[in-house]
């Protein structure tokens, strides 16, 4: 085992210190070492966008990402998404639309919209496939994928 | 993954000195979307990953009277996202806009993607036909190269081992000029070009004349290519589609592609035709001419 290097990051919000190799990724790093096992690993060649996750705010795939380059970083992981045992909006859309059937790929989904909504409120269809291209699903087609942002998103504007 | 040592410069200095005492493979790190991919296959091995985005240098976005500074560290989403960047240099973002997903332009560099020297990498004909100078530094001093020279094969570079890519240098658009970038991927998203293509022009004061141009076409070849004969068929021809036909099939002649699951020979030099003819008309009117 090579050196271990002491990383001090935030993930949803919370102040977090870990122990890591540089070789893992920072997918690896929340899955084996934090047991964040929500962000799920497709790929892991940054196709797939099952680990997606945010980094400062900006979307990213966790597989490809050091564990060691989140220091002083905040990250925001599926875990972040329900807040007080209440679900987001998103994931109350994507259970009632059926936006998902086998979930592997469903947290990537979920945290991608999530940034598309926060960006754009009310985007259209194309929008919305343009944004979640990066985020394969092998299951549903995608249409009932967008029928949940839709969905949420009208949601969240009128906010109930 | 293989075992490797990690290291975070927080300056240029610090960042060449490194390159300078390296003994062993060396790493540059910025947004990883294609070396720690290349890491996870056992493709590259170095023995120290540098990781370059703590240098101030390597993230500046700096545009001026005098064009425009892209550090080699900064992603693409950045460089979209700034609007005054987005409208002086159009053809940039049309190629930045296209690489991977939203999640790979988070983090993708434009200098990653020019030193990772892919045939088929979109920023760079696009950065050619811009006239982009690579600023190159080690720690004994700084060189300028164009970009059209900056790849010599597949994945290789003119970097020497002690050298960094600093910056970009891109000069500011003359006056009745205009360029774009096109490419052809089976799918709109998250696809590796077949081919691409970029063109600029600058026309003349009524917009009826070509007063100059350059060509730029993608995974056609080891490298990007300039097609400078492509370019200068237009000098001083009038702006027609028949000019536009002309460069357009110097190009396909002087694009030398293999066949691959992507595409095969023939479909590549068809889709260079029709890809710098729709490159030329996105210039021309961006340029504020018409055909």
């Amino acid at each position: 085992m090579s050196e271990m290097v002491h990383v001090k990051t935030t993930i949803n919000g919370a102040a977090v210190d870990f122990l890591c190799e540089p070789r893992q990724s920072l997918l690896e790093v929340l899955r084996d070492v934090l047991y964040l096992t929500g962000t799920k690993e497709g790929c892991n060649d940054g196709n797939c966008g099952s680990c997606t996750v945010t980094l400062d705010g900006v979307l990213v795939n966790a597989c490809c990402v050091l564990g060691v380059e989140v220091a002083g970083k905040a990250v925001t992981t599926i875990e972040g998404m329900a807040k007080n045992g209440n679900l987001h909006p998103l994931q109350v859309a994507f259970l009632e639309e059926t936006g998902l059937q086998c979930g592997i790929c469903t947290p990537g989904f979920l945290v991608s919209s999530r940034a598309l909504l926060e960006r754009h409120p009310a985007p259209s269809e194309a929008q919305i496939r343009h944004w979640l291209a990066g985020n394969l699903c092998r299951c549903t087609g995608y249409d009932r994928i967008i029928l949940a942002v839709q969905k949420a998103s009208k949601r969240m504007l009128a906010g109930t | 993954m293989h075992q490797f040592k990690y290291a975070t410069p927080g300056s240029i200095e610090a960042l060449l000195s490194m390159l300078a005492e390296q003994r062993s493979p060396v790493k540059l790190l910025a947004g990883g979307t294609d070396l720690i991919v290349q890491m996870r296959t056992g493709a590259v091995t170095p023995a120290l990953v540098i990781d370059v985005k703590q240098v101030v240098e390597l993230n500046q976005l700096l545009l001026s009277d005098k064009g425009l500074i892209i550090g080699a560290a900064v992603s693409c989403r950045t460089v979209y996202e700034n609007n005054h960047v987005a409208r002086a240099y159009p053809a940039l973002i049309d190629a930045a806009s296209l690489i991977g997903g939203i999640q790979i332009q988070g983090r993708a560099s434009i200098g990653g993607n020019l030193c990772n020297a892919s045939p088929s990498a979109d920023l760079i004909p696009a950065l050619i036909v811009l006239e982009a100078l690579a600023v190159i530094q080690n720690s004994r001093g700084s060189r300028e190269l164009p970009v059209e020279d900056f790849c010599t094969g597949p994945g290789t570079n003119a970097l020497a081992g002690d050298e960094l890519l600093v910056s970009l240098k891109l000069p500011p658009g003359a006056k009745n000029s205009g360029a774009c970038f096109r490419r052809f991927t089976p799918r709109n998203e998250m696809d590796i070009a077949v081919a691409n293509a970029a063109a600029a022009v600058v026309l003349s004061a009524d917009g009826k004349h070509f007063t100059s141009a350059r060509i730029a076409i993608g995974a056609v070849g080891p490298t990007p290519i300039l097609v400078q004969e492509a370019a200068e068929a237009l000098q001083g021809k009038p702006v027609s589609g028949a000019s536009v036909g002309i460069a357009a099939d110097i190009a396909r002649q002087a694009a030398s592609p293999i066949n691959d699951m992507r595409g095969t020979i023939a479909q590549r030099k068809q889709l260079v035709q029709v890809l710098v003819t729709r490159a030329l008309q996105g210039a021309i009117e961006r340029a504020g001419g018409a055909l």
